[in-house]
């Protein structure tokens, strides 16, 4: 087997969509300018690129045609250079470094960038035009099943209260917030141009929310219901791109790995509960790499929704200590063909930057599946 | 002549904050300063809040520039008009009228809103230029609604300020222009206040409850159901002792107002409790801790549940006024007084009586101005009862002792001058009243339910007559009739207008009920289709048909609208189809109209969901518009049809529409939809599902929205196959057939007819 490793992870600011400062640019810009931003943060030859992978969620208007080919012309990349869009939701780019990784073993190359993007203002949840099968939705809800109600229904079944999802909501504010602050996003925020000038702070974050704010909202998806907006992820806009490459590559280019792929997986769960996705996909890939939870030293858990990140930390036994440490999703926003980027490129950023042996990414996606990775760490 | 185009307002206050809405409803760049920093902001996002909205379209928000009059004058230099609308102190006013004229260009008109004061005391010290320029325009509260402006100006006031003023509070504003006299109060206020006055000190002085008083003073004298007491509630308790004052220093000694006597002293003691009105704790009315309706008594100050007396009916003012009880004798009392007052005075305050009648019609929404009253009891049978009572007759009743104030001759409507001539009222250009229509003549043809008129120009006007002009087989006919007959009779086209308060609440729904009760399902159909091919037949008709509405538009009154080939709209029109209210969808062609609409928009996406989404959206939710702004948003209206802000200009821009599509009309041509079928339904009940978790679509709303859902993805139809327009109409009646049949269909139904309201099952 090659050593393949994360050599480079870069991403826009994240912000809301619609009133956000990317609401008005095209999701093909954001994505370029971030994969540009990885070229010149990473110093890798654009030429040695095999491939662009691009995770979005749903493929179409500005984010259609072949996104990843366009935005290797738009980032004025080689044209010898592939591009190839690939969807799997939310899981979308962390898929992209599964299918790269999986290519460099059969000698495909040595190396990719495997990226992600989505505008939810200018494309919507679902895109323009949802066709489901008519006879498949019929019979099974699930199918087609809206990301809240899942939600519910995972607090349902895992008797998740309002109070308990309302303190994880605040504290992934506050742990965003400390990191917004200590810095720690600096270095992968590559800032924004857009016409209305340079964005480049995450926009999403709430660093003075109180639990008082959040118990006074009332439920989103469902009467009587537990998940609210402010423990949901919001709509979000931004693109986020890591450099995958053989380390062998890495090391001959004086390239910075961050860590090694160690192992990875999916798994498919009830639609009606995706929320709890990640908990077969991480035990596959643990399996897989020979640990356990607790040789875990960093953890990135996707936070669509508080009532799923706690169902899962509570099945899989993770120490909450070690997860997200700058902040999740529902502070920081995902934007759905991003995330898998963002928080694989963070797990290992952070075992980069804090030390430590093995990291987990990890997150639901919809339709009813789950998604992980094992990295390890390099001295 | 001058244009306006540019408006600053100074004063960010209720008052000067919503006539800059206003005056940005009507098109114009405005400029909204205000003494207080940051307040003419605040004031634009409070009424971005506002219910009923000052704004008729939250974009047109943006058209306002705030800024403080401390810092930010500099904006007025490219302003055309300036609307002082400050705290009402001659002083201050002075002064900023002398800070503000350093800013203004030469050609620009200033204007003050004061209620009270009069322009010889507001131009004191005012250089002779800058007074060329001036005059008062007093708006009425709230501006976007209320339709009256009173105008006055000094006798060096350039006709070319009043003008440019004049023509843009009237075609652009929508304002009806009253020209008063410089007298304080101007003319409704002057009136309005005394019968206020007098309404509350004879209600002390002869014993009679608020809730009695109220309900005699109000609906039999077609005045609002608030009355008096209600409507001090309403303007706020604590704005009286303001109002009095100012008349007490300002009247002539003589005047009758000064008779009326002190306020009682429970007035001063409401206000100091916190008692003024709707906006304080309450007034002469309140809502206890369960929301029950309470009502004080005017002898001990303390409240008691409500409970409006029923009065007996009368059959007209002459009854009233000579019942001996004390209803009766509390209503003479203030109206004859009232009235005697507005005839003492309009020599003083206006031009002439119509200006009074207008004024008090459009600021106090009355029905019937003071001498339109005197003319239904007879000026003869008022002036003896006048003189019975130890009262002096005004002078204005011994002019033309027998005759009425308001008469017809040769189809015109004439009123009574000072002198005593009748005089033929005089509309303002490119005003045309149905009202004046019907004094020419009787209608071309006619049934117990509509009418049509000749506008002239061969133009025919189709009037709606029934009980708030809802849609019967009546209507049905005589549109059916029009169709048929006009070309025969060389008409060149047809209006849809009436000046009822609304333009149609829709179909009459009692059919729908009984034909329901006895499973007539064949006549009910029948009843579909038969309007189904009305409507059709209006659009094919083979001359041009333009809506002129104003007011609700609702259901089969929306459709008739969707059916027009142009709509000439009244800014102030509500249009929406709410038949998912009563447990239907639109059954005569609205579904397929917005359909139509929606599939030939070119600035959705493409693909065949957004334009179904988009209907959907509107009917499922029964979305109403708030203007006619909203409509185009909707698509209730189309981009091509025009909005209307004065309403009495409505009629004459359908009739200059329809000309001019006279010139080479040919009917629009059926088109063929391509729909999604099954899988549209799919994607919407996916949404159906969302609303329901939310506990926003209640059982019978979902089964609606689902059949909803499958007439607008056109049925079992699939995407490659066109469907034609009489398809979608198939669609609507089974669909209807199919809610029909459900026991909470005819429940939602019943509950209408019952309540007016819509029930939620």
């Amino acid at each position: 087997m090659k050593s393949i490793v994360i050599a480079g992870y870069v991403r826009s600011p994240f912000t809301f969509a619609f009133k956000g400062g990317l609401a008005h640019t095209r999701p093909d810009e954001i994505a370029a300018q971030v994969v540009k931003g990885l070229i010149d943060h990473t110093g890798v030859n654009p030429k040695d690129i095999e491939d662009l992978i691009m995770g979005c969620a749903f493929p179409e208007g500005e984010q259609g045609f072949n996104i990843a080919r366009l935005v290797g012309f738009l980032a004025d990349l080689p044209q010898s250079m592939g591009g190839v869009t690939v969807n799997r939701f939310c899981g979308s780019s962390m898929q992209a470094i599964h299918m790269a990784a999986g290519a460099m073993q059969m000698g495909a190359g040595e190396a990719y960038i495997c990226a992600g993007v989505e505008s939810m203002s200018r494309v919507p949840l679902t895109g323009f035009n949802p066709l489901p099968h008519p006879d498949l939705a019929k019979r099974m809800a699930g199918a087609y099943m809206g990301m809240g109600e899942t939600a519910e229904n995972v607090a349902q079944k895992y008797k998740i209260s309002r109070e308990e999802q309302d303190l994880f909501a605040f504290t992934s504010h506050i742990k965003s917030a400390k990191a917004q602050k200590s810095r720690h996003l600096n270095d992968e925020i590559i800032p924004l141009k857009t016409s209305a000038g340079l964005v480049a702070q995450d926009g999403c974050i709430r660093a003075d929310t109180t639990l008082e704010a959040l118990a006074g909202l009332k439920p989103a998806f469902k009467k009587n219901g537990t998940v609210t907006a402010a423990t949901s992820s919001p709509l979000t806009d931004g693109a986020a791109a890591v450099l995958v490459t053989t380390e062998d590559y890495a090391r001959a280019n004086k390239l910075t790995p961050l860590a090694r792929i160690k192992s990875f997986a999916v798994s498919g769960c009830d639609p009606e509960i995706m929320g709890i996705g990640p908990v077969n996909a991480t035990q596959k890939a643990l399996k897989r790499a020979g640990l356990k939870v607790a040789d875990l030293d960093i953890i990135e858990l996707n936070e669509a929704f508080a009532s799923q990140s706690i169902a899962s930390i509570r099945d899989l036994k993770l120490d909450i200590k070690k997860i997200n440490l700058d902040g999740g999703a529902i502070a920081l926003g995902h934007p759905l063909g991003a995330t898998g980027a963002r928080i694989t490129g963070k797990a290992a950023q952070i075992l980069h930057r804090n030390g430590g042996k093995w990291a987990l990414a990890t997150q639901c996606i919809g339709g009813g599946q789950g998604i992980a990775t094992v990295l390890e760490g390099i001295e | 002549m001058k244009t306006i185009k540019k408006i600053a307002v100074i004063g960010a206050g209720v008052m000067g904050a919503s006539i800059a809405a206003q005056a940005a409803n009507a098109g114009a760049d405005v400029v909204l300063l205000d003494v207080v920093d940051g307040a003419a902001s605040e004031a634009i996002q409070k009424m971005l809040k506002t219910k009923p909205a000052p704004f008729m379209h939250k974009d047109f928000a943006k058209r306002i520039t705030p800024g403080s009059s401390a810092k930010d004058l500099k904006l007025l230099k490219e302003c055309d008009w300036v609307i002082e609308a400050i705290i009402e102190n001659p002083k201050i006013k002075q002064q900023l009228y002398r800070d503000v004229a350093k800013h203004m260009k030469a050609t620009a008109v200033l204007s003050s809103n004061t209620s009270t004061l009069p322009v010889k005391i507001l131009t004191e010290g005012m250089d002779n230029k800058l007074k060329s320029h001036f005059l008062i325009t007093h708006f009425f509260n709230p501006p976007r609604y209320m339709r009256l402006l009173e105008i006055v100006f000094g006798s060096t006031t350039k006709k070319t300020a009043v003008r440019a003023v004049m023509d843009f509070a009237d075609r652009r504003m929508g304002k009806s222009l009253i020209m008063c006299h410089d007298t304080p109060g101007f003319i409704a206020n002057r009136i309005g206040t005394f019968w206020l006055h007098a309404a509350i000190t004879e209600a002390f002085k002869m014993g009679i409850g608020v809730e009695h008083a109220d309900a005699v003073l109000s609906r039999p004298l077609g005045i609002p159901k608030t009355g008096v007491f209600g409507l001090i509630d309403l303007v706020g308790l604590d704005l009286m002792p303001h109002i009095l004052d100012s008349f007490k220093s300002t009247l002539p000694k003589r005047d009758a107002f000064h008779k009326l006597g002190p306020a009682p002293d429970l007035l001063a003691k409401m206000i100091k409790d916190g008692y003024t009105g709707r906006k304080g704790k309450g007034g002469f009315y309140r809502l206890d801790a369960q929301r029950n309706k309470e009502v004080i008594d005017l002898k001990t100050g303390t409240y008691s549940p409500a409970r409006r007396p029923k009065l007996k009916r009368k059959k007209n003012l002459r009854e009233l006024f000579e019942d001996p009880d004390l209803g009766s004798r509390y209503a003479w009392s203030v109206m004859s007084k009232t009235l005697a007052y507005a005839a003492d005075l309009a020599p003083h305050i206006a031009d002439d009586i119509e200006s009074v009648d207008r004024a008090l019609r459009l600021g106090y929404n009355w029905t019937w101005g003071p001498f339109e009253l005197i003319d239904k009891m007879g000026t003869a049978w008022f002036r003896h009862r006048l003189m019975e009572g130890g009262g002096t007759s005004p002078h204005l009743l011994q002019v033309a002792p027998d005759k009425p104030f308001y008469q017809i001759g040769l189809g015109k409507l004439h009123h009574l001058s000072f002198d005593g001539e009748y005089v033929a009222l005089k509309r303002p250009d490119g005003v045309l009243l149905l009202q004046d229509i019907k004094r020419k003549g009787p209608p071309l043809f006619e049934n117990r339910s509509a009418k049509v008129w000749d506008l002239g120009d061969n133009v025919a006007c189709l009037e709606f007559r029934s009980k708030m002009n809802s849609l019967n087989p009546f209507i049905l006919a005589l549109m059916n009739r029009a169709i048929k007959e006009l070309p025969e009779r060389n008409f060149k086209g047809l209006v849809i207008h009436n000046e009822g308060i609304n333009f149609s609440v829709g179909a009459n729904i009692v059919m729908f009920l009984v034909t329901a009760k006895l499973r007539l399902w064949s006549v009910m159909n029948w009843i579909l289709k038969h309007g189904q091919e009305t409507f059709g037949n209006l659009k094919s008709a083979p001359f041009p048909v333009v809506g002129a509405p104003s007011g609700l538009a609702l259901g089969g009154g929306c459709e008739v609208l969707l059916h027009c080939d142009r709509i000439t709209a009244h800014a102030e029109t509500y249009a929406g189809l709410v038949e998912a209210g009563v447990g239907i969808v639109p059954g005569w062609g609205g579904c397929k109209e917005l359909l139509r609409r929606w599939t030939l928009n070119k600035a959705l996406p493409n693909g065949p969901i957004p334009p179904i989404s988009k209907a959907f959206e509107a009917i499922a939710m029964a979305q109403v518009s708030t203007s006619a702004f909203e409509a185009k948003d909707l698509a209730y209206l189309s981009p091509d049809d025009v909005i209307i802000m004065n309403k009495d200009r409505v009629l004459s821009a359908a009739k200059a529409a329809v000309l001019e599509m006279a010139k080479d009309y040919s009917p629009p041509k059926p088109i063929d939809l391509y729909l999604p079928g099954p899988t549209g339904a799919a994607a919407l009940n996916l949404a159906i599902r969302n609303f329901s978790n939310q506990g926003v679509a209640t059982p019978h709303d979902v089964t609606i929205a689902k059949r909803l859902a499958h007439v607008l993805s056109g049925g079992d139809t699939d995407v490659l196959d066109p469907l034609s327009e009489n398809d979608i109409l198939r669609l609507e009646r089974e669909a209807i057939l199919k809610l029909a049949k459900t026991p909470q269909t005819r429940a939602r139904v019943a509950h209408m007819l019952k309540t007016g309201k819509p029930l939620r099952n």
